[in-house]
């Protein structure tokens, strides 16, 4: 499904801020598999659904979407069969544009966009019902302007507007993080339900090992721009906190060596 | 400086007001819908009428040189938008850049003079032959007519391009780049093509402006960009008063237009009251000044420290 083979990148090379974010990582997601991302700040989780979605082009290595080789294609090209929610609410909708207005962008993903009118009566009531579907009320709200919105509400809709379109994988980057810890939940939940009903391919990063322990059916831990663990199926299901924070342990106890080594 | 003779300059003011107010809807396409500030204008105001004012005296049909003006502006807004997609150059350094070399060009297109002249005796007018100037400062309610039907066209072409995928695709790359990208959008091409549509507009009302008055000036197009938003905020300031909030798009459009106008009546009060033509650029800065900072002191007083905590203190 996603190949992800031998990807580096280095921020600002050559420059006292040099930045080896991904180093030499390989990934290879199957069809419908959830995967659940966690590790520490800088570990280069949130540069590895860039480098996937194509915000910046990669140093080396490739990346293949269902066989299809993406790693030279721009970001709005690539958006095709990609979806994404960012932790930002702010950064996945357009604040100034009604609510059916966001959703007919969402919906022409990856189509050329021509002079037909931007939305058709039919698909109004699409939104009616996918809106309704999510349970918040927003099916009456069509025409409000998205900016008017909560975050938790603006985060569902972005979440609606990334599977409106059934996209081949869908990024998920920490998307329940700037919320309060009953919306998060919510659209925790809300983000398990389309990734199930539409049979997604998902990365989903979040800093709460709880969630990433329960959601999906993969787990990977990233350490220094490298996956450091990879567990899936009924191993995963057996996996507690401690196991990971145990990960976590010895990974930092692996850097203070190395400090160590450096300062002697 | 009796009243009547106020009274007897109005009309004219409604005229150019109108012609600007087509160059105020092209400035917002760049100003408000994709969020830029391009300072192209000024010198795409004088291309359009350099175009139009050589292109008539070569004995082309006016009608035809205000097309190949649009072109030119297209042209030259596009380049910007290369300048600015494509080099990685700030959009307002791009703008400077491109109004700075169209001094140049619009002057070899004038023949090497800073202005050309075009006498209306000599084409007539569009109404009586088909081919002359399409509104002219000889012919006030002709020109008040010709000025606002296509003042109208412009504004229902631009209400239903934004209608549209493509331009409600524009619209989001304006409202916010990063979220229209992962929706697909070629946000760099949209910026150039906003640009290029935007500098079409504006070199259509400089070739308008140039018939009106017969004649084109390389400087015809300085602060032009300062007079597009003025008409803007003028607009936005009275819709806002006016209508309070969710109106029709298409009204909202046309407040632009009325907000030309209005900037051409307060010229017209100010040049009235014999205040030194010299300083109507010091006016128009003042007006855009204030009506640009009413919507942020407005906030400010809402939400100010000072009165928080309630009444008193």
């Amino acid at each position: 499904m996603l190949d992800i083979l031998n990807v580096s990148k280095t921020f600002n090379a050559g420059t006292i801020n040099e930045k080896h974010a991904l180093t030499d990582l390989s990934l290879r997601l199957e069809n419908d598999d959830f995967v659940t991302v966690i590790g520490g700040n800088g570990a280069g989780k949130s540069t590895l659904l860039n480098a996937i979605a194509g915000v910046w082009p990669l140093d080396s290595g490739k990346i293949l979407l269902d066989g299809e080789n993406i790693t030279r294609l721009p970001e709005h090209k690539r958006a095709k069969n990609i979806g994404r929610v960012f932790q930002d609410p702010m950064m996945g909708t357009a604040p100034d544009m009604q609510l059916e207005e966001n959703l007919a962008l969402a919906m022409r993903r990856g189509q050329r966009r021509g002079l037909r009118w931007e939305i058709t009566s039919d698909e109004r009531e699409f939104y009616y019902v996918k809106l309704k579907e999510l349970g918040l009320g927003l099916e009456d709200r069509l025409k409000v302007k998205v900016g008017m919105l909560s975050g938790g509400q603006r985060q569902a809709i972005t979440l609606l507007m990334a599977t409106l379109k059934k996209p081949k994988l869908l990024l998920l980057d920490e998307h329940t993080a700037a919320l309060d810890p009953t919306t998060a939940a919510k659209v925790l939940e809300l983000s398990d339900k389309l990734v199930s009903e539409n049979r997604l391919t998902t990365l989903m990063i979040t800093h709460n090992m709880k969630d990433a322990i329960r959601h999906g059916n993969r787990l990977i831990m990233m350490n220094e721009g490298n996956i450091i663990l990879d567990i899936s199926g009924e191993e995963k299901k057996q996996l507690t906190k401690q196991d990971l924070l145990d990960k976590f342990a010895e990974v930092a106890g692996r850097q203070e060596e190395t400090d160590e080594v450096l300062l002697s | 400086m009796s009243l009547l003779n106020l009274l007897s300059r109005l009309p004219a003011a409604v005229a150019q007001g109108m012609i600007w107010g087509i160059m105020a809807l092209g400035v917002y396409i760049t100003f408000r819908v994709l969020n830029l500030a391009d300072l192209t204008v000024d010198g795409t105001f004088a291309l359009g009428g350099a175009v139009s004012v050589m292109l008539i005296i070569a004995g082309w049909p006016a009608w035809l040189s205000v097309l190949v003006a649009v072109a030119a502006g297209l042209a030259a807004g596009f380049i910007t938008g290369l300048l600015h997609t494509k080099l990685g150059i700030p959009a307002i350094l791009a703008g400077i850049l491109t109004q700075f070399s169209l001094y140049s060009i619009n002057l070899r297109i004038m023949g090497m003079k800073s202005n050309q002249t075009a006498n209306l005796k000599n084409y007539g007018m569009f109404f009586e032959n088909g081919k002359g100037f399409l509104v002219s400062s000889r012919y006030i309610p002709m020109a008040i007519l010709a000025g606002g039907v296509l003042a109208i066209l412009v504004l229902f072409a631009l209400y239903w391009y934004f209608g549209t995928e493509q331009g409600s695709a524009m619209r989001a790359t304006g409202c916010n780049p990063n979220m229209s990208s992962a929706q697909g959008i070629n946000i760099n091409n949209m910026k150039m093509l906003g640009l290029a549509f935007s500098n079409g507009l504006v070199a259509f009302s400089g070739a308008l402006m140039t018939q009106f008055q017969g004649t084109a000036d390389v400087n015809m197009g300085r602060g032009a960009i300062v007079i597009g938003l003025a008409a803007i905020v003028i607009g936005e300031v009275l819709h806002g008063a006016l209508f309070k909030k969710n109106s029709n798009y298409a009204i909202r459009l046309a407040f632009i237009i009325i907000g030309g106008i209005l900037y051409y009546f307060v010229m017209t009060v100010i040049l009235w009251l014999k205040l030194d033509a010299n300083d109507l650029k010091l006016f128009t800065a003042i007006i855009v000044a204030i009506f640009l900072a009413v919507p942020y002191l407005q906030e400010k007083a809402r939400s100010s420290f000072a009165r928080s905590g309630g009444k008193g203190g």
